[in-house]
């Protein structure tokens, strides 16, 4: 291979470097997701619950479904500290993600949660659970398996979107592959480096939620 | 709490249902005695599940007040006054009801020992031992006591049925609701339920209401059997009697298109 397209000596140097991206990458991906979870199963029963707080949540995640990740990273970076919330980018980053999936996955708890028999709740009535036994116990389990696909797939769609973090300078993969690109004159290493990354780990994601799903499917046999 | 006079086990005093405009359950009076088999028939639509499953605080009612063993239970005393009853009032007085559903609805995510012992572990702190003796009790009795690391979905339809009654007898209920519990099942399966249903009377002093299509089960063992038409008790008495020599023309109507049905 000609050295004007791709030289190894200059991918051996990159390569610690994006390594230590890569794990930026991965921790906001972690963090954001696992938090996204939570919130999305509060949103979730916040809305069910029909009180006046759930229309609040309903709002609140029109909202969030309608405007661009992209502009949330933003405001939430760059505007709250006009009210005197400031915040370091990767936090920033971090709550962004969180609040924009947290709202995606809010709308798939609800669809599982709405699936399971309303015969549930009435056979934990008449065997005299409290609300929360019910919840926990019997109907988060029957809900939780059927969602995880589509759980999984925000979590790829989330990992995909942090790049998004790199124009607030958050020092994930693309932001520091266009780092080193613009520092030596050379995107091509980096960027492909980058790229396959990225492809790789998608796909060992997807591999672990379907092992999941299929566990899960044994475990409840249906 | 609960006195030694003669209380009904279950009375429904004046109890008004009804669904927007529709009234499905108009001033009832019925009063079950302690240990008494009460059978419910009646057409599609009279009000015969509303009546179980206002019982089992599963629909709220519109009017009048339900007694369980004594004491209000969809009302307390509060101040010298009769007022809705608070969840936890609701909770302690439901404590003495089982029901089983037409649909069993088990526990899917869970076998048919763990269907049977988690409200006991959960609802009643009982240890896990204890509640899997008698879980496992429970199951022998109902003929079941070989399936117990089965899924419901790896049962029959009479199987998952049985579990559903062990489960209910698990948390010791005084009274059982039954809704039809045979409905949702083929033929040939019906006779196993009705076995453990009959087991139960005669072993138990448990008081029982049941809700039913099959006239024949009703007048072998009920105590007493009444006969719902458009959200009213038309016509009860002795299972003998009712079945026999109906007075009400009604229920005349009524068995006669049930026997030629069948
Ligand atoms: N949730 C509901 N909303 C509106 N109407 C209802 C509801 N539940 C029951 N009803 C109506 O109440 C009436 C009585 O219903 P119920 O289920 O008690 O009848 P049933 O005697 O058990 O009939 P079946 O023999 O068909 O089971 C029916 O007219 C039914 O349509
Ligand atoms: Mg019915």
């Amino acid at each position: 291979m000609s050295a004007d397209i791709w030289s190894w000596s200059y991918t051996l140097e990159i390569l610690p470097i994006l390594a230590n991206a890569a794990i930026v990458t991965i921790e906001a991906t972690l963090i954001s997701f696992v938090i996204a979870l939570v919130l999305g199963l509060v949103l979730a029963v916040l809305r069910m619950s029909g009180a006046v707080i759930g229309w609040f949540a309903s709002a609140f995640v029109e909202l969030v479904r309608s405007t661009p990740l992209l502009i949330q990273i933003f405001f939430i970076f760059f505007v709250l500290p006009r009210f005197g919330i400031t915040l370091d980018a990767f936090t920033a980053g971090i709550i962004a993600l969180s609040l924009h999936y947290g709202c995606y996955c809010s709308e798939v708890y609800r669809a599982g949660l709405e699936a399971v028999p309303r015969g549930q709740w009435e056979a934990c009535t008449a065997l005299n659970f409290s609300s929360w036994n019910t919840f926990k116990n019997i109907i988060l389990p029957q809900a939780i398996p059927p969602i995880v696909p589509a759980l999984g797939n925000y979590l790829v769609a989330l990992f995909k979107d942090t790049p998004l973090l790199s124009a607030i300078a958050v020092a994930e993969l693309v932001q520091t592959a266009k780092n080193l690109g613009s520092e030596n004159f050379r995107y091509n290493e980096p960027m492909t480096i980058v790229g396959l990354t990225f492809l790789v780990l998608s796909l060992v994601s997807a591999a672990g939620i379907r092992w999941l799903e299929q566990r899960l499917n044994r475990r409840s046999v249906r | 709490m609960s006195a030694t006079t003669n209380h009904p086990m279950v009375r429904f005093e004046g109890v008004t249902k009804r669904y927007g405009a529709l009234t499905v359950l108009d001033d009832l009076n019925l009063e079950v005695g302690r240990g008494e088999k009460v059978a419910i028939i009646g057409p599609s639509g009279s009000g015969k599940t509303t009546v179980l499953r206002m019982l089992m605080t599963l629909e709220r009612i519109d009017g009048g007040v339900i007694w369980v063993d004594g004491e209000p239970m969809t009302h307390m005393q509060k101040n010298g006054q009769m007022v809705p009853a608070e969840p936890k009032h609701l909770r302690r007085v439901r404590s003495k009801i089982g029901m089983v559903f037409q649909h069993f609805n088990l526990f899917p995510h869970m076998t048919a020992l763990a269907n049977c012992t988690e409200a006991p572990m959960t609802v009643l702190g009982l240890p896990r031992r204890e509640a899997e003796e008698r879980a496992a009790e429970l199951l022998n009795m109902v003929g079941l006591g070989d399936k117990k690391g089965h899924y419901p979905a790896q049962l029959s339809g009479g199987q998952q049925q049985r579990v559903a009654i062990a489960r209910a007898l698990a948390m010791r209920p005084k009274i059982m609701l039954f809704d039809e519990v045979t409905s949702a099942l083929d033929p040939e399966l019906c006779g196993e339920v009705l076995q453990v249903i009959r087991k139960l009377g005669s072993e138990h002093d448990l008081t029982m209401l049941m809700v039913t299509h099959q006239m024949g089960f009703a007048k072998e063992f009920a105590d007493r059997v009444c006969f719902f038409y458009q959200g009213k008790i038309c016509e009860q008495g002795e299972p003998k009697e009712l079945f026999t020599a109906p007075k009400n023309e009604r229920t005349q109507q009524f068995l006669r298109a049930v026997l030629e049905a069948v």
